[in-house]
């Protein structure tokens, strides 16, 4: 195992090209030219338009695809080997759980792989759905679960081992308005208590402003970087959603996306 | 909630027991009715009584066909399905094994009975044991392998991105992915596996088994021990078939709610 350099940045993105199917006739420009440093403790949205490249920018981070041109690092290593140290934890888009686990092994998965042990893991599993509010299901099998519920055991399942990078592709995407705001609010105190790193993607303005200390708008085909916007609202409270300074971020963020989505063909 | 999932499975016992008794008395009104000849068709009573009259011989031959087809069933069900692990793991295994596959399944694999007789002696029970894991072969090989290799690609990257090792990826995401469809192939199988057996035992071998019986009652022209004959058959069949039922009632908890009543 690498031991982490404590001055490198979380992550590092230098010249990123993603191209897929490369040099046949049905090649996609998914990433062009990124350039992106999210230093430790930072929390970073992405949002931009569907098909601008958020999630095809998490699984180059993640190592989960190989970038076409540039580096990615992680913890000023090579991606696979931050993948390799299991340095970060993913939430994809789809929930992705396991049928054939109850809600219970699902989240014990990642400690599963990484050998903790069956008391350890039971301990930490019944802290995780207390946590998502959904400690009578941790036997449940997930088709008896609502979609809702069942990104909720995903989020359990990437929050399970307290990675110093949490990389989230729009987690609460499935979820209500009530669930939605208290997830942020647990999510924002488990990344100040961790102390951990996030890269977000989100489709919700108000929740990229929200969470988030930096704010980065990519633009459509191929995806590139549009602007990226410093988000500093001081602590955050519920109060926070009505301040003036709350609108004003949003508004910034709104025009970026504006001006985006016309440039899109 | 319970009350109504009852009186389901009560109906899903109940219909067709009512059914089957409405079946058998249309049957035996017909054939006394219209003083039907024997050979054409044994009323039930007939059946009934030859089964009585030859408990002994088609007892025997539950043993011997049974015995042949759950040997079958089980060897050939454990020979495809590591034969699948292997097609799953490395490429080139598979693309010898896959196309010579997908040939033999247009084999009727029955018509080798005679050769296997041949080659091993009609008098060894392996002779039609290996038309049975033959037949079976086939179909549980299929389906293993495409629940081995359609997996979600969701899990894969989830395991991926936890540095998850090879192995780990085949215990945790692909078994357990595959064993559905391993359980729908061997529901299938478990009927070839009875049919092909008694087939097989068409071509001559050892006395007293079932397929015997019947060849050899019909040439005797006893009908109704012939019939008594396929009705131990079809005992046989459906056991198999329940017990098919139970090992996935066991082997997939998570399935249980969804498909039982
Ligand atoms: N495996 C793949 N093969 C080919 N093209 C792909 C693949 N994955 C993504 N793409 C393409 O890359 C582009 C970016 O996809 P990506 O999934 O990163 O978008 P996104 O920003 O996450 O969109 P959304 O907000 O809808 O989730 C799209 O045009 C998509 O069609
Ligand atoms: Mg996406």
């Amino acid at each position: 195992m690498t031991s982490i350099d404590p001055s490198a940045p979380a992550v590092e993105l230098v010249g990123v090209d993603k191209v897929f199917n490369e040099g046949s006739a049905n090649a996609v420009d998914a990433l062009q030219g990124i350039d992106l440093t999210v230093r430790r403790g930072e929390f970073v949205s992405l949002i931009g338009p569907s098909g601008c490249g958020k999630s095809t920018l998490l699984r180059v981070v993640a190592d989960l695809l190989p970038p076409s041109r540039g580096t990615a690092s992680v913890f000023g290593k090579p991606a696979p080997q931050a993948r390799l140290d299991q340095d970060h934890a993913m939430a994809f888009q789809k929930a992705g759980l396991f049928d054939w686990r109850t809600v219970r092994a699902n989240i014990e998965l990642p400690l599963e792989l990484k050998g903790w042990s069956k008391a350890d893991r039971r301990a930490r599993s019944e802290e995780m759905l207390q946590l998502v509010k959904l400690e009578e299901f941790g036997s449940h099998y997930p088709f008896q679960l609502s979609g809702g519920m069942q990104q909720r055991v995903a989020i359990a399942r990437c929050l399970t081992f307290e990675p110093k990078l949490l990389l989230m592709d729009e987690p609460f995407g499935a979820l209500d308005e009530m669930t939605r705001e208290h997830m942020q609010a647990e999510l924002l105190r488990i990344y100040e208590e961790l102390d951990t790193t996030v890269i977000f993607v989100t489709h919700s303005i108000a929740e990229a402003v929200y969470l988030s200390s930096r704010v980065v708008v990519m633009s459509p085909r191929p995806g590139r970087i549009h602007s990226t916007i410093d988000i500093d609202l001081g602590e955050r409270t519920d109060a926070i959603r009505n301040d003036a300074s709350f609108f004003e971020k949003t508004n910034e963020v709104r025009n970026a996306l504006r001006s985006v989505e016309q440039v899109a063909p | 909630m319970t009350g109504s999932r009852f009186s389901d499975r009560a109906a899903t016992i109940l219909v067709p027991l009512v059914f089957g008794a409405v079946f058998l008395g249309v049957w035996e009104w017909l054939v006394r009715a219209f003083d039907n000849k024997q050979f054409l068709l044994p009323s039930p009573s007939s059946i009934y009584t030859a089964v009585g009259d030859n408990w002994g011989r088609i007892w025997n031959g539950v043993e011997v066909t049974g015995g042949n087809a759950v040997y079958g069933l089980v060897v050939g069900s454990i020979l495809a399905v590591f034969a699948s692990l292997i097609a799953s793991r490395w490429g080139w295994f598979s693309d010898i094994v896959t196309p010579i596959a997908s040939g033999m399944v247009a084999v009727p694999i029955v018509s080798l009975a005679p050769v296997f007789n041949i080659w091993f002696g009609s008098t060894d029970p392996f002779s039609r044991r290996l038309v049975v894991i033959v037949v079976v072969f086939f179909p549980v090989f299929f389906n293993v392998t495409k629940g081995l290799t359609q997996v979600d690609a969701v899990h894969v990257e989830l395991m991926r991105s936890q540095a998850a090792s090879q192995w780990s990826v085949i215990r945790r995401v692909r078994i357990p992915n595959a064993l559905p469809f391993l359980m729908s192939a061997l529901r299938l199988a478990s009927s070839l596996a009875i049919i092909s057996a008694i087939v097989a035992e068409y071509f001559g071998g050892t006395q007293g088994s079932l397929g015997q019986l019947i060849t050899q009652s019909a040439g005797l022209s006893r009908y109704d021990t012939a019939w008594a004959a396929v009705l131990g058959a079809s005992a046989v069949g459906i056991a198999m078939f329940v017990a098919v039922a139970a090992l996935e009632w066991v082997a997939m908890p998570w399935r249980r709610e969804r498909t039982g009543a």
